[in-house]
């Protein structure tokens, strides 16, 4: 069985950063294992601008952005393996992998990170009775085919949901000379970035429907027609407001959730909110010297702060290795909470004596808020007190913890953070 | 003549509904933004509009069957489907590196559409 020092599963923007940051800290025998043809990830098919503006001050493409870290590992000269899936993680980090040269084969790895991404929700979560003729695809197919093979799935398009990828799917296609009739968003707000929905729909004047959804598809073999109507709010559709839209495509864009399968083979011990893995500061998850970034561990709407992420999972991983890969019980633990408006944090807990100076924690609302307050409370005392004049659940929020005051408080169970009205 | 026009500030998520009076041609006034960035946004959004625009173009001998590119720098929003249009019809030959001009002052724009990523020769 071969060994590395480090095993990255995933090659996309959260693989590449890790790597590189791992081996800036001096790791030597570093393997990333990605399952595509190529490094990058879901970057190669997001050809709009709009990536790196926090890391690199300017607008880059997708492709463009993969570039940089790419190149970064090519420089570095860390291995990686291309076509290669891995089938298995086992809890004392011996990774199972498969490829056509190599049939299957296992590595024993010091460590493992884990950066395989997201996926689309499945279209199963479309409660729509009836056939499910062709014709339907999840944007992130669509925009697969758009941009990779050139090839254009219909010309006139529905798409439901108004997720980022559906928004700039809605614009590519316009340019590609297709109609895109009109965007339905179930929720009374949309899950997209406010850019995304002035320069992808209101630019071309394509409607976005708030409160709305498909009652019905139309076509046996291909899809002809939808049907969409405006719901209440249990969500259930207002008779009365039915419209109905010819179109040979129909999109879903209903969101993402991290890819965790090998995770849970792991025996990670994963949280239901994020269905990400439950981390500490570290980004270590519960199987020590396994550590998540990127979308695997929560979606991220940015990939500056993948990268980031990736970025610290990588020196954390080094810390391990240098330390000769032992498991090292922390003696305090602080338990993080998300309440009241906050749906969860990453982190989940910290140990004050590995943390670094700052800790950024990263987290989510569940709806809108205007004039708000995100609070920290260190056991019941509230130390954080900011003001936000927006929070929405498509833009991911945080809050950054100093060592030196969780040190001076001492003693410390929980850190509440809280979106409060005051 | 007084022309009004309602716009989305892209600043940040707060996406202020803006109002803005212009009277021939030059902005009159903004309202309905909460700081300076709207009003800024505002002015050049209906003075002058600028997009950059992505998209692919087909590559011959390449080891994939798509370029991506994009216009280096913004162009007018009016010359959106222009830029397009001669994008569509650019055939390329691999292999290309990234930022490498594949046309030069498209639709008259004085601005160059160049390559977002490396492709090889097949
Ligand atoms: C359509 C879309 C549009 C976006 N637009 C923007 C934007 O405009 N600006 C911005 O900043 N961010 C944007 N993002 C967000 C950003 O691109 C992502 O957050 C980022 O790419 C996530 O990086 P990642 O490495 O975690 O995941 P990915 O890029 O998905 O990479 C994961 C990699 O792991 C590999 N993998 C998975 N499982 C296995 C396995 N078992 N074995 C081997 N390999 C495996 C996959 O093949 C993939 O290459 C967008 C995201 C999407 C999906
Ligand atoms: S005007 Fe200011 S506060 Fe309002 S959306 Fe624009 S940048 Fe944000």
């Amino acid at each position: 069985m071969s060994k590395y020092d480090i095993v990255i599963v995933g090659g996309g923007p959260a693989g590449l950063a890790a790597a590189i940051s791992a081996r800036k800290a001096g790791v030597q025998k570093i393997l990333i294992l990605e399952r595509d043809h190529e490094l990058g990830g879901i970057l190669n098919q997001c050809i709009h601008n709009g990536f790196g503006l926090h890391t690199f001050k300017e607008e880059l493409t997708g492709p463009e952005y993969a570039y940089r870290y790419m190149k970064q590992v090519y420089d570095e000269k860390i291995e990686y393996k291309l076509n290669t899936m891995v089938m298995n993680i086992s809890n004392d980090r011996v990774v199972t992998a498969m490829n056509r040269e190599d049939g299957m084969f296992e590595i024993e790895a010091g460590a493992v990170i884990l950066a395989m991404g997201c996926r689309e929700r499945p279209r199963g979560a479309l409660n729509i009775p009836g056939y499910r003729p062709a014709g339907i695809f999840s944007a992130g197919t669509a925009q697969r085919l758009v941009n990779m093979e050139g090839y254009m799935p219909g010309r006139e398009v529905v798409i439901l949901g108004s997720g980022d990828i559906g928004l700039i799917m809605a614009r590519r296609m316009t340019l590609e000379g297709a109609k895109v009739k009109v965007v339905a968003e179930l929720m009374p707000y949309s899950g997209g970035l406010k850019r995304n929905i002035v320069q992808c729909l209101d630019d071309f004047g394509i409607p976005l429907k708030l409160s709305h959804t498909i009652i019905d598809i139309e076509g046996k073999d291909h899809i002809s027609a939808v049907t969409i109507a405006e719901v209440g709010p249990d969500r259930k559709p207002v008779s009365g407001t039915e419209e109905r839209y010819t179109c040979d495509t129909l999109l879903l864009s209903c969101g993402l959730i991290p890819e965790n399968e090998l995770s849970r083979g792991a025996g990670v011990e994963m949280n239901p909110v994020t269905s990400g893995p439950i981390v500490d500061e570290s980004l270590e998850t519960s199987i020590p010297g396994v550590f998540a970034c990127g979308n695997v561990l929560h979606v991220h709407d940015l990939v500056d702060f993948v990268s980031e992420e990736a970025d610290r999972a990588g020196k954390n991983a080094a810390k391990f290795v240098d330390g000769g890969c032992k498991a090292e019980k922390s003696k305090e633990v602080i338990e993080l909470k998300a309440e009241g408006g906050a749906r969860y944090t990453v982190p989940s807990t910290i140990d004050v004596s590995k943390m670094d100076d700052l800790l950024t924690v990263r987290f989510r609302v569940g709806a809108v808020y205007k004039d708000a307050f995100v609070n920290v409370y260190v056991d019941d005392n509230r130390v954080m007190h900011i003001k936000k004049r927006i929070m929405a659940p498509g833009e991911m929020e945080q809050v950054i913890l100093q060592k030196s005051k969780l040190e001076a408080a001492g003693n410390i169970k929980k850190i509440t953070i809280k979106v409060e009205e005051e | 003549m007084t022309e009004l026009r309602e716009l989305t500030c892209i600043g940040c998520p707060m996406g202020c509904q803006l109002h803005v009076e212009i009277e021939d041609g030059v902005v009159k006034n903004v309202t309905g933004n909460t700081c300076a960035t709207g009003d800024v946004y505002a002015r050049k959004e209906v003075t002058n509009p600028t997009r950059i625009v992505t998209s692919t173009v087909v590559i011959k001998n390449g080891d994939k069957p798509r370029l991506s590119v994009k216009t280096e720098s913004d162009v007018p929003k009016k010359a959106i489907f222009k830029v397009m249009d001669e994008i569509n019809h650019v055939v390329v030959e691999a292999p290309t590196e990234i930022g490498d001009t594949i046309i030069e002052n498209v639709a008259d724009t004085g601005v160059s559409v160049v390559a977002t990523r490396n492709i090889g020769k097949r």
